[in-house]
């Protein structure tokens, strides 16, 4: 393929309306996080929102340029209440939560706005009317390029200017450049910071929702565009550094113009091109282009937690009932009752392995699922190339788990907090973009199917009491390397990184040992999942899939080991049964309950059971 | 024989001098203050010292050992004991595992998975304890200790590793008077006891005259006087770098 002059002006034109686009969503972010601290998982909902809304109203509205127009801006405006009402009747009443925890009320909302969209429009694509006087396209050195993309190469430079005008020339842009810098001081200056955090919010999702809004006519419009724009906008909100307006429009020019020639050169990985540049810019400059280092840190990740120490004889007890139940569990209850056990133990053991690096190491991990899908894939392709037995496809599942995180936790391990949420977070996308896209051997969207367990674990029994096994060996390894001095070292480093190494332990070291340890049990989890379902798929690598364990542990309770257990249960239930009785509204069901239960109970139920003992 | 010695320790921030060629020693068994006013430049010493920030130029030699370009990790091996501004201590922990943590650290490698934490150095970590009056709290979660007892119990974590130099970063900042001069009573003692030296800086001027050995004055990065109390007291270049002229330290 030979490229000429044209191909190559189109391209970068097409990487500045990509870029421009890029920064109205991210800035939207950085502004919100920036003040509120709050990871906003639920950004790209509004994004999504502010698409289907424009449709409606470009379309109700009479085909004119003011029409169109009028369209687009009034879905933003509209949006933008919308997230002050998200803020006010959910966000306002977690400020003071641990980060994950608003992370995870986040996603619930994610779900219901996912639902709600479902609800009001449909499933079908969606198709809008093409802005009026911009239909025709320009000729380029013998080259097509749309005319409508003039107006989204501008409208970044233009919102970024307004933005500066905003944040250096008005009351308030001094006001939200403060409360980004320290929000409690903001507060303690009597400015009303409630209002604040209102005009910050609606800003944000008006940000989003306008972006949204301006791709209609050049995108089609679909559920999934809440999630695809989210991790592309965290990618370019984090190269360009957390709360940076300038930092971010960098780095989707970055971002935009890789995007537009690595379409060119190699289309399959661009992706993968992408979390890569985020990986060497977090490399070299661990808090983004231009972000600053995160100030004194108010609160932790995490509450503050109390010793955990070995249970007491009752919680012995009880478990071992427990184990119990579980032993005797295939000789009482049948074949369907046994496979959502399985799937419970599984989701267990994923979760648990999870909240050995995050609840004990501190390390907010959101990309976990790289391990769990590629032990999938792992024990998929041991089991249909090569023909290995099941107990050699699953230590290759964790071996690779376990050399993924290996490479992976070296780069991890220089950062912490949301960069770190972050990284993780690209390389799960990574190993996602991979498997979508190297179809010869992952079979890309239909995934491997057509495993079968080798005869000793072909029925459903033999298979629930190697799950069982193998999940019950994996806990009371973590346990025991929790309540071991290795696991000490890892709190000590979650509690106070300058004080452990001032004590002579190598912090980096641990965390990048519990990290592959973690991997690995991970990888097993998926691997225990690919032989259950008989496939492996992408979705085991997605983002939801990542989310999952979080909110697991998160349901259950950070701080208690038995935490990712009681989660896996309580979760798998409520999320099979409403789906049994509720059909397609189990996402609002569940996103409700989320929110529901963080906002009640934001130390998890095994977290809550543990404060009310401790009375 | 001097314990430490700071030759010519520079250090610019952007275009702010911190540090001008500052050079002090400090003997075995020595109780060194390290004041000034603020900007003189304390901190930036300090963490020079306890390998924070490296320096532009000079060198630190503890026991004929170069510490300019080790990391926290390899000056805590050499022998350099440390407690912070604000008092680190592991909340989520005992008392006593705070301790035991200490003594397990060998400056490299992983600690040991192979059996829990309690089944190691239990009995060293409650006679460190018990050097400071915590031994009796052994057993309470580090997160709900009054201020003054985090402090001790930091004093212990940093005695685990029997150094040869303790650096306090103002040890007694944010505590009541009697709590002070007990903390500080209690650093003396054990100065005497494990003939360590100790650095350390501080605000609180009657903490340093009563119980330093020898005082360092920094004023803009450089050291405009060192002594024992009474000439420090006394040094009209002093005075006047704290209180302009007019004032003295009697009250």
């Amino acid at each position: 393929m030979s490229l000429g002059i044209g191909d190559v002006l189109v391209q970068l034109l097409n990487g500045l309306s990509y870029s421009s686009f890029l920064f109205l969503v991210a800035a939207g972010l950085s502004v919100i996080f920036g003040v509120t601290r709050i990871i906003n998982l639920a950004h790209g909902s509004f994004y999504m929102l502010g698409a289907y809304l424009a449709v409606s109203l470009t379309t109700l509205f009479p085909p004119t340029v003011i029409g169109f127009w009028g369209g687009i801006v009034c879905a933003a405006l509209v949006i933008g209440l919308v997230g002050v009402l998200v803020e006010t009747l959910v966000l306002r009443r977690i400020y003071e939560a641990p980060e994950l925890v608003q992370l995870l009320a986040t996603f619930g909302i994610l779900l219901v706005i996912q639902n709600v969209t479902l609800k009001i429009w449909g499933t079908e694509e969606l198709f809008a009317p093409r802005a009026p006087g911009l239909t025709g396209s320009l000729r380029l050195f013998g080259r097509s390029f749309p005319e409508y993309h003039l107006v989204l190469i501008l409208m970044g430079p233009v919102v970024l200017g307004l933005l500066w005008l905003l944040s250096y020339r008005t009351r308030w842009g001094v006001l939200i450049r403060a409360a980004t810098q320290d929000r409690d001081m903001v507060g303690a200056l009597g400015v009303n910071d409630r209002v604040l955090f209102q005009v910050v919010f609606f800003l944000g999702t008006m940000l989003a929702a306008f972006a949204g809004a301006l791709r209609i006519p050049v995108d089609t419009i679909n559920l999934q565009m809440d999630l695809s724009v989210l991790t592309e906008t965290f990618v370019v909100v984090v190269v360009g550094g957390m709360g940076s307006v300038l930092g971010a429009y960098l780095a989707a020019l970055l971002i935009g113009l890789l995007h537009a020639f690595g379409i060119m050169i190699f289309p399959k990985i661009t992706l993968v091109l992408m979390s890569l540049v985020m990986a060497v810019v977090l490399v070299f400059r661990p808090y983004g282009l231009l972000g600053k280092p995160e100030g004194a840190a108010r609160k932790g990740i995490l509450a503050i937690e109390l010793p955990i120490k070995p249970g007491s004889l009752s919680f012995n007890v009880f478990w071992l009932g427990v184990l119990v139940v579980l032993l005797v569990a295939p000789m009482v209850v049948g074949s369907y009752l046994q496979t959502v056990l399985i799937e419970i133990l599984i989701l267990a053991l994923y979760a648990a392995s999870l909240h050995f690096v995050l609840g004990i190491g501190g390390l907010p991990s959101l990309g976990h699922a790289a391990y769990f899908g590629l032990g999938a894939y792992a024990v998929a392709l041991a089991t249909s190339l090569l023909g290995v037995p099941t107990l050699t496809s699953l230590t290759i599942a964790a071996f690779a788990a376990v050399v993924a995180a290996a490479i992976f936790g070296w780069f991890c391990i220089r950062l912490s907090g949301i960069y770190l949420a972050m990284l993780t977070l690209a390389f799960a996308q990574i190993m996602w973009s991979i498997a979508l896209q190297w179809v010869d051997l992952t079979g890309g969207d239909n995934g491997i199917l057509g495993l079968y367990r080798s005869p000793a674990f072909a029925s459903i029994t033999a298979y629930y009491y190697l799950v069982l096994s193998i999940c019950f060996i994996a806990v009371l390894i973590m346990r025991h390397l929790v309540f071991a001095p290795f696991g000490y070292a890892l709190r000590a480093a979650r509690d106070s990184v300058l004080r452990t190494e001032a004590l002579g332990i190598d912090v980096r070291l641990h965390r990048w040992i519990a990290l592959i340890i973690s991997g690995g049990f991970g990888g097993l989890a998926g691997g225990l999942q690919a032989l259950q379902k008989g496939g492996a798929f992408p979705d085991g690598l997605s983002v939801s899939q990542s989310i999952d364990a979080l909110v697991v542990i998160l349901i259950g309770g950070v701080q208690t080991l038995v935490g990712p257990i009681v989660g896996a249960a309580a979760y798998f239930g409520v999320k099979t049964e409403i789906m049994r009785y509720l059909g397609d509204s189990w996402q609002l069901v569940l996103g409700l309950t989320i929110i529901l239960l963080v906002v009640l109970f934001p130390q998890g139920i095994a977290g809550f059971v543990k404060q009310r003992a401790a009375r | 024989m001097s314990l430490l010695q700071v030759r010519n320790i520079s250090k610019t921030f952007g275009g702010v001098q911190a540090l001008r060629g500052v050079n002090f020693s400090l003997d075995e068994g020595q109780l060194l203050a390290l004041i000034g006013p603020n900007g003189a430049g304390k901190s930036t010493c300090f963490n020079v010292l306890n390998g924070q920030l490296r320096p532009d130029s000079g060198n630190i030699i503890l026991a004929g050992r170069e510490l300019v370009g080790l990391n926290a990790r390899q000056i805590w091996q050499h022998g350099v004991g440390r407690t912070f501004q604000v008092a680190a201590v592991y909340g989520s922990m005992t008392v006593v595992e705070n301790v035991q943590l200490a003594l397990l650290s060998k400056g490299r490698g992983l600690l040991p998975v192979r059996r829990s934490t309690s089944h190691y150095f239990r009995s060293e970590a409650l006679n460190l304890l018990e050097g400071v009056g915590m031994h009796i709290q052994a057993d309470r979660p580090a997160s709900i200790l009054a201020y003054g007892d985090v402090k001790r119990l930091e004093i212990a974590m940093a005695l685990a590793n029997k150094p040869k130099l303790l650096l306090m970063d103002e040890p007694t900042a944010g505590m009541a008077p009697k709590e002070r001069h007990e903390l500080m009573q209690l650093t003396c003692n054990l100065v005497k006891q494990r003939g360590m030296s100790v650095l350390f800086t501080e605000h609180s001027m009657d903490v340093v005259f009563s119980y330093a050995d020898r005082l360092i004055v920094l004023s803009g990065g450089t050291i405009i006087a060192a002594g024992d109390a009474q000439s420090i007291r006394n040094d009209p270049a002093v005075q006047e770098a704290y209180f302009g002229t007019g004032k003295t330290f009697e009250i």
